[in-house]
């Protein structure tokens, strides 16, 4: 289907009757059904699909482009790993994107953009035009970065996105030898989910300590403290897990060697049963095609206003691709609440309006502990005009006391209700 | 959709109630803050889950309910730490707002 068929149809099916009702609030875009091309279908693109369809009651036309077909979280895949979720869990689909929300869902990988044309460059040839465009590419790894890396996440998985390499590392973990010795990598800050790769030595540990209980688990962490929940994760490692989690700060990886299962770090050699090493990341390479300076080489700066890509009008980045505002983690939770941001605000841009001049966003990340036993970390987040940035409200977010057993079951109503806020 | 007479009506009544900033309410200010919520408390979230819905509840409960997040008199994990997070005037805005969307 063309464009200019693809929008009629569009205009068609949204069944809303007129603005009228909202007279004195709305204002008719100036041409036809404005178009908006979302790629990314993970927390921030599909959270941004459906709210601009949602808000819009079906007034812009919206294209999700996702280059796989389904869903998998990484929130809960580590627990996949330890075997007390299985890929059931956290694979969804995107059928209620197009059936209820009427969204066009294109299972396509986006290879460029062509900024001048305003057209995305898809895989097998098609093009298709925008007026707006919203990139949630979320993160590309960098195994350049380690000697010896590069090309071998089969035999030395990441898991960090979640699917075949999560199956992948948990059926490493099961084959690991009683004794055996579990090595977990940890790149240097920022990375995805500050405190993701902790809450994976928690319950690696608790597998290994009701499976394996003679198995090691060694965290070398690039960084020279905990990220995130220090002392929280720090009580587990110490305590729950004294006998088999063994925490080295300061242990930047330099080579791996496949083959062998070796890893060599600055001072010290080390021989693991797996090896799973989180390489070092960038935004997804998808942002390139901007043809804008990303910070450190990396991260996409945005105006929080509108999360449009500075230096690239008319393009709204979000999550794990961005630059963050201060103590603004990338997290899954995040990148939803930046999503709604941006539709409202493109919302508002499509009409000729002036966007929500006081946004607010709040982020909550859950740990599991062991298999029931949950810690939060939260903060909020508030739109500081004189900074041009977030700012964390002061005296508002915090920690849990200690990992407890209620969170526990709102972490995983958490993970539900995110789900539902952005598929269904 | 059912949402848009009384998406009107906040609309008015909000740019109303705060003549300096009129465009607070058309650009859907309560509105977006409401949706910090809904990450959580999504809108179709099911009856028997441990994080309900908001949307419903009177405005009177909802704010009797996040005061006594704010001020500790309510026990809890987290809404505490968010509920202090907000001003009285932007819980005012939440709550009007997940009442007006039943
Ligand atoms: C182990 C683990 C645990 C985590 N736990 C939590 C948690 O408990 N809570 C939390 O809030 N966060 C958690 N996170 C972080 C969370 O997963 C990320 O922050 C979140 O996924 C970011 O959303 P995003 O939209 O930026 O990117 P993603 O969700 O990664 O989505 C990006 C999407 O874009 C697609 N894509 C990329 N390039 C193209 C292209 N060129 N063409 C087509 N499609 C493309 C990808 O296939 C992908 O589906 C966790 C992460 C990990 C790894
Ligand atoms: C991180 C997820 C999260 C977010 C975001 C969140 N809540 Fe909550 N909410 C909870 C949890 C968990 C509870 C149960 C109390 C507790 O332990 O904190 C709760 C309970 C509540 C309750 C009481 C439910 C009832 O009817 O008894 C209200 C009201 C509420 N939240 C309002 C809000 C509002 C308003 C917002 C947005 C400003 C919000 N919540 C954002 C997690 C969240």
């Amino acid at each position: 289907m063309n464009r200019r068929k693809f929008l009629k149809a569009f205009s068609l099916a949204a069944s809303t009757p007129a603005w009228s009702g909202l007279a004195g609030c709305a204002a008719t875009p100036a041409h036809g059904t404005p178009h908006v091309i979302v790629i990314g279908g993970g927390f921030g693109g599909a959270t941004a699909a459906k709210y601009l369809r949602m808000w819009s009651e079906g007034r812009i036309a919206v294209t999700l482009i996702e280059r796989e077909a389904h869903f998998v979280s990484c929130p809960i895949s580590n627990l996949v790993i330890a075997g007390l979720k299985n890929m059931a869990d956290i694979t969804a689909d995107y059928d209620k994107l197009s059936k209820r929300w009427g969204v066009r869902v294109v299972i396509r990988e986006a290879i460029s953009i062509d900024m001048d044309k305003r057209r995305v460059h898809l895989a097998g040839g098609e093009r298709l035009g925008f007026d707006r465009i919203v990139l949630s590419p979320g993160v590309d790894f960098m195994p350049e970065q380690v000697e010896g890396l590069a090309g071998n996440a089969e035999r030395i998985p990441h898991a960090w996105k979640a699917g075949p390499q999560t199956k992948l590392l948990r059926r490493q973990l099961e084959a690991m030898p009683d004794g055996g010795v579990f090595a977990l990598h940890i790149p240097k800050t920022p990375y995805r989910c500050p405190p993701g790769p902790y809450e994976r030595a928690c319950v690696v540990a608790h597998y290994l300590r009701t499976h394996k209980p003679r198995a090691k688990l060694l965290v070398l962490d690039s960084n020279s403290e905990i990220q995130s929940k220090k002392a929280l994760f720090a009580h587990a490692f110490d305590g729950l897990y004294r006998k088999i989690i063994e925490y080295r700060p300061d242990s930047t990886l330099v080579s791996v060697d496949a083959k062998g299962l070796r890893a060599e770090l600055e001072f010290d050699t080390i021989r693991g049963d797996v090896l799973n090493v989180i390489p070092p990341m960038r935004a997804g390479r998808l942002v390139d095609a901007l043809g804008i300076e990303l910070v450190n080489g990396r991260w996409v700066d945005v105006d929080w206003l509108t999360m449009e890509a500075r230096g690239a009008p008319g393009v709204h980045v979000l999550g794990d691709a961005t630059f963050p505002a201060p103590t603004m983690p990338k997290s899954g939770h995040i990148a939803n609440q930046q999503a709604k941001l941006a539709a409202a605000a493109i919302i508002e841009l499509l009409a000729g309006r002036t966007p929500d001049s006081a946004p607010m966003l709040i982020n909550t990340c859950y740990s599991f502990v062991d298999d029931r036993n949950v810690a939060h970390i939260s903060s909020v987040h508030r739109y500081d005009a004189g900074e041009k940035t977030f700012l964390p409200v002061a005296g508002a977010g915090g920690l849990s006391a200690a990992a407890n057993e209620a969170e526990g079951r709102y972490a995983l109503a958490w993970a539900q209700n995110i789900r539902t806020d952005m598929l269904d | 959709m059912t949402g848009q007479f009384t998406l009107a009506a906040l609309c008015l009544l909000a740019a109303a109630a705060h003549a300096s900033t009129p465009d607070a309410a058309c650009t859907g200010h309560a509105r977006n803050l409401a949706a910090n919520c809904t990450t959580c408390h999504a809108a179709d979230s099911h009856d028997a889950s441990p994080l309900p819905r908001l949307a419903g509840q009177t405005k009177a409960e909802l704010l009797q309910k996040l005061h006594a997040f704010r001020t500790g008199e309510r026990a809890a994990t987290v809404m505490h730490q968010i509920a202090r997070g907000y001003t009285e005037e932007q819980l005012e805005l939440i709550a009007t707002y997940f009442a007006a969307h039943p």
